[in-house]
Order: C-alpha cells, then sequence, then structure tokens
C-alpha cells in the first residue's frame, strides 16, 4: 500500500475565484508531509482536491493534473467515489456518526463496498482498524456503545480507524488536533508516526511545531492578499524549512513574524 | 434610524445626573405604560390559551346532551340513526372511516414527501432549489373546496381505470377485495387526494431537517467513498428521521380534519369495510358534520357536536404527539 | 509493500483501482436520483392539473356580469347571475377574521419574542403549535356552540364565520409575526435602550417597524390560507343567494361556500328546445368562483411574498 501523489500546475476555483494558483509537487510514498501556511492561503483547498473532495462544494472545480502513481485522478473514466476510497480523509472536527454505534462505524466504509462481509471478517477489521489507530484497548468493551459517546480525541482516532478500515493508499488529515487538547494531539502524532509506515499521509496543520514533529516534508503556502489567490512558496525537507528555508517568507513566518 | 426620533432634540443640555437617572428608571425598571403594554402582551398569549380552552369547553358542554341521550332519544330526532345504538356505535364508523382515509393518504405521502425534500436539499441545482420549494408550498396554498372539484372532476376518472385494474388483479389482497366503484368515488380516490393535500406539510418540516444535516457527517460519508444515495443514507436520514416522524404526524392531523375533499368526493358509508375500492363504505367525522350541519336541529346539533369533539380530541392527541417529538428533537440538537 | 513491480505496472494497478467503482453501487445510485426527481415531478403534476382544469373550465364563465351581479332570482339553468355577493361576503369575513386576528397574533409573538419566560410562554407556544392543528371543522362548531349560548340556537351570521377564521388564523399568525421579530438583531433595542426610550416604545417604534414588511407578508399569506376555508363558513354563517354586506345580520354567501353550493346541485333539469337553460350551469357556476378563488389567493401569495423582497430591511 501507499502510493505517491504528483500534482501538476493545480490551480483550484470557487466559482470564478481562484483561491490556489499554479500549485506543483510530489508527495512521497510512506512518509507524512505536512501543508503549512497562515490562515486562508489555500492549503486546506489544496488537500481536499488530493481526493476530490473540493468539488462536493458548488461552483467549486480544479484545472492542471493530480495524478497517483501517474494516474490523473480527474481524467474521464476515473470515478470521484473510487477516488475517495482510495485516498482517505480526516476531518479537523471530529466526526463520527452520531447514530452508530462506535463497531458501526468503524465498518461504515467498509460495508458500503461490502454488504454481506461475515461477523467474523467484520470483527477482524474492526479490532485491526481500531488497534491501528490506537484507540482498541479503550473501547473494546463498549464497541456497541454510540460513538458520540467519546471524548474528543478519541473520536478522531475512531475517526482514523474508519478511514484506514477502507485500506486507503492514502490518508489526508486535515488539522486533525486543532479541536483536542494537548495530551489527545499528542496521541493522534504518535499514531501517525505509526501510520506513516503503510500509508503516505498528508497533514495540514496551523501549529509548526506539530509539523516540526510529525513530518519528513513540508510545504508552506501563503496568499499576497486578501482576495489574492493561495500559491506554494517551498517546499523541502522538514529539517530544512524550519533551520535555512530559501525564501524570506517561509523564515518569516516559521520563526513566527506573522500569521 | 427611527431611534433618532425618540430622544428630545434642541433642548439644552441639562445636568447630566438627573438624566441618566431617568432614563434607567424608564428604561430597565418597566414604570408606567412600559408595564401596561406587558400586561396587553401577556394577556394576547393568554387569550390564545383560553380560546382554546373554550373550544374543549363549548364541544363538551354543547354536545353533553347527545352524550347522556338514551339510544331512543337520539333515534327519534336524529335523521338515519339506526334504532338501539348507543352513540359510542353510532360515531365508531365515522371515526374509523376518518383514521383510515387519513392513514392511507399518509403511507402515499410520506416517501414521495421524503423525495421531495431531498430534492429540494441535496438533488436539485442549488440555484432552482428555492423557487421549486416555493411550487411544493404552492400545493398548500390551494383552497380545500378546489382540490374536491379537482378530485371529482378530473383524478377520479383518472384513477378509474387503476382501481379497476388493481379489483381485478390484486382482487386476493383483501383491500382491494369487493365492488369496484365505477364512479371512483371511493375512499381509496379520497386518500389519493388527501396525500396530495398533505404532501406540502411533510415536505416542507422534513426539507427543513435534511437541510440542517451536519455538512461535517456529510463529508465523512462522501471521504469514505460513498457515492450520494450511499451518502444520504449514512448521514441525511439517519439525522432527520425523528424530523420525518414529526413531519408525517402534522400531515396525519391535516388530513384526519381535512373536510370538503372528502364531502365532494366521497360516496358516504357508515361501515368497518377494508374494502377501499369500494364506493358507499366510509365516512369521515368532517364531512359527515359538514354535510349534515345546515339542516339539522335539536339533539341532532347536539350529536353532530359531540361527533366533532371525537375528532377534535384525536387531532389534538396526534398534533401534541407530534409537536412533542419536534421539541424534544430541538433540545438534543441544541445540545450538540 | 511489494517494491519490484515496475512503474507501469503499478500504474496500471492504481488505474483499475480509481476507474472500478462496484457497478451495483452506482446503478443504485442512479436509480434513486431518478426516484427522487420522479418524486418531485408527482407533485408538480397534480398543481399543473389542478391549476390547469380551474383555469380551463372557469375561464368560460368570466364576464363582467359574473363578476358583477348576484345570483338573487336565478333559476335552475337559467346562465345568468353571478358571485358579486360571494366576493363581497369573502372580503368582508376575511377582512374582519384579519381584523381580530392581527391585534392578538402580532401581540402574542411581541409577547413570546419580548417578554416569553417561564411556563405561560411555553404552554403559549406549545399550544399555538397544537392550535395550528385544529381541524376547520371543529372551529366552525366551536363558533355555533359559542353564539348559540348568545343569539339561541340556527342563528347564521357573517361575524361567526370571522371568528371561526380567526381561530384558525391567530396561531399562523402568531408563527410567522414570530419569526420576523426573532430576525430582529438585539443591538437595534439596545441602542433604542441606550437612548433612553422606554420598553414599549422600543417595540413598537424599533421592533415593529423594522419587521413591518415581514409581518405584513405573514399576514397576507395567513389571509390567503383562510381565505379558502370553506367548512367552518358553511356551517356558521350558511348560504343564500342574495347581497348581504352586514355581517351582523343575517347569512353570507363566501366564494368557496359558493363553489361548493354550486357543485352540489348539479346538473340543472332543462327541458328540450330551452335555449335559455344550460344543464351544466352549475359546474360553470362553480369553476368561476374556483378560478376566482385561486386568483385571490395566488394573488395574495406574490403579493406577500414581494413585499417581504422589496421592503424588508436588509439586516445581515
Amino acid at each position: 500500500m501507499s502510493k505517491r501523489i504528483d500534482a501538476k500546475d493545480v490551480n483550484i476555483y470557487y466559482g470564478d475565484f481562484r483561491a490556489v494558483e499554479s500549485v506543483s509537487m510530489t508527495i512521497e510514498p510512506r512518509s507524512v508531509t505536512a501543508f503549512i501556511g497562515p490562515s486562508g492561503c489555500g492549503k486546506t483547498t489544496f488537500l481536499r482536491t488530493l481526493n476530490r473532495m473540493h468539488e462536493v462544494v458548488p461552483g467549486a472545480h480544479v484545472e492542471g493534473k493530480v495524478e497517483l502513481e501517474g494516474v490523473d485522478l480527474y481524467g474521464p473514466d476515473v470515478d470521484p467515489v473510487a477516488v475517495r476510497r482510495t485516498i482517505g480523509m480526516v476531518f479537523q472536527r471530529p466526526n463520527p456518526f452520531p447514530t452508530m454505534s462506535i463497531r458501526d462505524n468503524v465498518l461504515a466504509g467498509v460495508k458500503l463496498n461490502n454488504r454481506r462481509i461475515s461477523k467474523s471478517d467484520a470483527d477482524e477489521l474492526v479490532e485491526s482498524s481500531l488497534r491501528g489507530a490506537n484507540l482498541w484497548s479503550e473501547v473494546k468493551d463498549r464497541l456497541d456503545k454510540p460513538g458520540s459517546g467519546l471524548s474528543g480525541g478519541q473520536q478522531q482516532r475512531l475517526c482514523i480507524a474508519r478511514t484506514i478500515a477502507v485500506r486507503p493508499e492514502v490518508v489526508l488529515m486535515d488539522e486533525p488536533c486543532s479541536a483536542l487538547d494537548p495530551i489527545s494531539t499528542l496521541a493522534i502524532e504518535d499514531l501517525i508516526q505509526e501510520l506513516k509506515k503503510d500509508y503516505t499521509i498528508v497533514i495540514v496543520t496551523h501549529n509548526m511545531q506539530q509539523a516540526a514533529r510529525v513530518s519528513d516534508r513540508t510545504a508552506f503556502f501563503n496568499i499576497a492578499g486578501t482576495g489574492k489567490p493561495g500559491k506554494l512558496i517551498e517546499m523541502d525537507d522538514t529539517a530544512t524549512i524550519f533551520s535555512s528555508p530559501r525564501e524570506k517568507d517561509t523564515e518569516d513566518y516559521v520563526s513566527g513574524r506573522f500569521g | 434610524m427611527t431611534i433618532t426620533d425618540s430622544p428630545p432634540s434642541g433642548e439644552a443640555p441639562p445636568g447630566p445626573r438627573g438624566r441618566v437617572v431617568r432614563r434607567r428608571a424608564s428604561g430597565d425598571t418597566e414604570r408606567g405604560f412600559s408595564r401596561i403594554f406587558r400586561w396587553i402582551a401577556t394577556g394576547a398569549g393568554a387569550l390564545i390559551l383560553a380560546v382554546l380552552a373554550a373550544v374543549a369547553l363549548f364541544l363538551i358542554a354543547r354536545g353533553w346532551p347527545a352524550i347522556t341521550a338514551t339510544p331512543a332519544e337520539l333515534a327519534d330526532s336524529v335523521p338515519r340513526y339506526p334504532d338501539d345504538t348507543s352513540l359510542v356505535a353510532y360515531v365508531g364508523p365515522l371515526v374509523f372511516g376518518t383514521l383510515l382515509a387519513a392513514v392511507l393518504a399518509l403511507l402515499l405521502a410520506t416517501p414521495v414527501g421524503m423525495g421531495i425534500a431531498l430534492f429540494i436539499s441535496h438533488y436539485a441545482p442549488r440555484r432552482l432549489a428555492q423557487g421549486l420549494g416555493y411550487l411544493v408550498d404552492l400545493l398548500a396554498a390551494i383552497p380545500s373546496v378546489i382540490y374536491g372539484l379537482w378530485g371529482f372532476l378530473v383524478l377520479a376518472p383518472v384513477l378509474k381505470p387503476v382501481w379497476f385494474w388493481l379489483g381485478e388483479n390484486a382482487s386476493w389482497f383483501p383491500l382491494f377485495a369487493g365492488k369496484v366503484s365505477a364512479t371512483g368515488k371511493s375512499i381509496a380516490t379520497v386518500a389519493v387526494v388527501l396525500a396530495v393535500m398533505v404532501l406540502p406539510i411533510i415536505t416542507a418540516v422534513s426539507r427543513e431537517v435534511f437541510l440542517q444535516t451536519p455538512k461535517l457527517h456529510e463529508e465523512a460519508a462522501l471521504a469514505l467513498g460513498a457515492t450520494r444515495w450511499e451518502m444520504v443514507r449514512t448521514a441525511v436520514l439517519p439525522f432527520g428521521r425523528s424530523g420525518v416522524i414529526s413531519a408525517a404526524m402534522l400531515g396525519l392531523g391535516r388530513a384526519l380534519g381535512e373536510t370538503m375533499a372528502v364531502l365532494m368526493i366521497l360516496s358516504p358509508g357508515f361501515t368497518y369495510s377494508l374494502h377501499l375500492l369500494e364506493a358507499g363504505n366510509h365516512q369521515t367525522i368532517a364531512a359527515y358534520i359538514a354535510n349534515d350541519f345546515p339542516e339539522a336541529s335539536g339533539l341532532a346539533v347536539n350529536t353532530l357536536i359531540a361527533t366533532g369533539l371525537a375528532l377534535f380530541v384525536i387531532t389534538l392527541a396526534v398534533n401534541m404527539l407530534a409537536r412533542w417529538i419536534v421539541a424534544r428533537r430541538k433540545e438534543f440538537s441544541g445540545a450538540n | 509493500m511489494n517494491t519490484t513491480i515496475s512503474a507501469a505496472e503499478a500504474m496500471q494497478q492504481t488505474k483499475e483501482m480509481l476507474t472500478a467503482s462496484g457497478q451495483r453501487r452506482k446503478n443504485v445510485d442512479r436509480m434513486m436520483t431518478v426516484v427522487i426527481w420522479f418524486c418531485f415531478a408527482l407533485a408538480l403534476a397534480p398543481l399543473v392539473s389542478l391549476l390547469w382544469t380551474v383555469l380551463g373550465n372557469g375561464i368560460g364563465r368570466m364576464s363582467i356580469d359574473f363578476l358583477t351581479l348576484s345570483m338573487r332570482n336565478v333559476f335552475p339553468g337559467d346562465p345568468g347571475g353571478g358571485i358579486y355577493h360571494a366576493i363581497v361576503g369573502t372580503l368582508i369575513i376575511t377582512g374582519f377574521a384579519a381584523l381580530i386576528s392581527v391585534p392578538v397574533g402580532v401581540l402574542t409573538a411581541i409577547y413570546l419574542v419580548e417578554y416569553g419566560r417561564g411556563p405561560l410562554a411555553r404552554a403559549v407556544t406549545f399550544f399555538v403549535d397544537v392550535m395550528t392543528g385544529i381541524p376547520s371543522i371543529v372551529a366552525g362548531l366551536f363558533v355555533v356552540a359559542l353564539f348559540t349560548l348568545i343569539l339561541g340556537p340556527g342563528a347564521r351570521i357573517g361575524v361567526m364565520g370571522a371568528v371561526a377564521l380567526s381561530v384558525l388564523m391567530i396561531p399562523v399568525v402568531v408563527r410567522s409575526s414570530e419569526e420576523m421579530l426573532k430576525l430582529v438583531p438585539n443591538e437595534l433595542r439596545e441602542a433604542s435602550y441606550a437612548l433612553g426610550v422606554p420598553k414599549w416604545l422600543t417595540i413598537l417604534r424599533v421592533v415593529l417597524r423594522t419587521s413591518v414588511a415581514g409581518l405584513t407578508t405573514g399576514v397576507l399569506l395567513a389571509v390567503a390560507r383562510v381565505i379558502g376555508e370553506t367548512a367552518p363558513l358553511l356551517i356558521a354563517v350558511g348560504v343564500t343567494d342574495s347581497f348581504n354586506v352586514n355581517p351582523f345580520d343575517g347569512r353570507m354567501m363566501t366564494l368557496p361556500v359558493f363553489a361548493y353550493r354550486e357543485y352540489s346541485q348539479g346538473n340543472a333539469p332543462c327541458r328540450e328546445g330551452d335555449l335559455g337553460c344550460v344543464t351544466d350551469i352549475a359546474f360553470q357556476n362553480a369553476w368561476g368562483a374556483a378560478l376566482t378563488l385561486i386568483a385571490i389567493v395566488m394573488l395574495l401569495n406574490i403579493v406577500g411574498r414581494l413585499v417581504n423582497r422589496w421592503f424588508a430591511p436588509k439586516l445581515r
């Protein structure tokens, strides 16, 4: 599992408004890539184009190519539903389905594809996914309780379990810790380190220390001003970005001078 | 805006302390007319409760003579009253007919109403959605007497072949057994008209709850690789379930009380028959009252009012249940 | 996992992964889309059919005479006469109903939004909702029972109909007014208090004036709702063929009741060769009244929405 992504000259629009301008980058498999930058710089928007969630917003469209192992995600034969199954996503706020139990939440994506999954297979999958999300020991005794009864950090790990239960190639994370307390954040960060053994991981974060802690490569996005499109300023190994970036904007940002 | 009219203008600024005190007194502690105005507004609210209580009281008071009358007295003064029948046995078939028509209408209207609500909330092009919703609301604006005219003169002839087909090919099913009405003036036709009439209310309430589905849950489903329908099934429908239930209950309340469409379409009868396609078997309380009241006098009036009381109690119960579900739901979603 | 596969193989594998979506799931999705569009079409069909039928059947009967004459001295089958008395009756009775409902409804909404706290407010909110579900025939029975007490049995006067319609109209007015008053931002109220304006003046001058367009819309839509009510008027006001403008004395005719009355008359027994006799004139009259009624209802709806669109202050 885990595949590489190549974005080639990607422009992203909301209606007539260009939100992100001409981004090209390569995301390596089995690594963690972090997107950082000030609010409104288009990092979340760009993340959402990587699994075609962007087009869920009315009027939104994308120009350019996003290739997964050389296959353009926006190609004519490609099914957006299959794209989202191959490239999973974890959201800013934990969003387990409130009417489903913990077990059903984990199985939600799997059941869409495979209606008649046997009970033993399902049990196995629930356990392996929850173990994969470091949640198994905490919830194994209450799998039939609703997912909304968990703490915020547990809910977020449940969402991660739900995402990896579908066995995606890539996991996108949109500020997965911004709604969580520091201890839950650490738990998620540890989990990200383990997940990168099997998956390509892309994480958007506001927290530069977090980017420095968890990622192998970092991409810095910025905007020239309100109403202007966001741009990729530079992308490099995380250590380089935080110690000796090429661009002055990047240095200003990572040293906390704005943003 | 209008605020500028209120403070006295053009006068020399008086001592600041005195003015501040006076303003606080009139603004905060409700002296003078403010208090009277509060009483007036509160009185209007209380009046509504009083009216509702009065409706119940007057119906009970005027229905009482019929409730306490002996079957013999009733048979003497109420036209077509069968001998040796208690009031309950007399009203029974009417209650049955009322419930039957309303429940059938609901069975037809609820799935369609949900479909329309989903259409407007999740399927229609966004720009058109509001306008299309307004079109459905127009169905609620059409007077019931016009539904009656249309149901009898347009819809009944259209449905008649359908009922005949069902009568020939599905008569093994108890509801479709019996002799199919040659005029289409059966409870089945009435149910279809009632279904059209309650569609807007079911649609409106379901639409609101479907639109409230958190984006988070919809996106969670889509990000797992759900198609649009699968997203609706996993995120929207479970979230809106109680809303749809109360929408159906409100629709039921509306269908129970509908008078003119039933009166103008249905060929009446007083039985407990389940043969939906037969004419002359059923009658609803509302249509029965509207039909007999203009000619009634004496104890017959009391009997009709007692019948109306039964309808009032049934609709009140249904509506209170529906509103209770809605209110409970509000508390839940407010807590999240 | 398997690092030995070539780039071309990996690409092929990915392509399959991204294009192969379950055909069954796709079909279900398409089918449900069709079903949901069909549901909407299913709702439009009766609307279109109904409006078309009323227009087609009613337009032929429309004439100046039809709109300006009553049915006095019109014999069965006689194509003369008109609905003037019914139009006037409808306007008077609905007007009186609005006269009762608007103050009570708006004041109740003010109570709920500006003062309402505690069990009374909760009871009012709940029972206003419950009251929207009162069957119209029950409202009619209530009024008959009430006025029998005052006027004795058998009384049928216009104002009884107005009271019955009020019972149906008040909750609608309360609901819509409440929504409108809630839209008035609290900052406006506080600005007014800060200027030393007492609460009642703030409500009258700021809150009501800001929301007057919305309130008007609500009232117009509520009038449109009750103007087509038939059953309560049938039992509380009765029927007449004559012109009557006094709602406190004698029966009055209204448009919906007229339409029902003509419908229930059925075909007229015409002698053969009698050219002055039209067999289905009663049905024609019913459709004519229906068309007039629908025109009034639609007009109220359209004017109501336009008032709100044009005159509503931009709060957000």
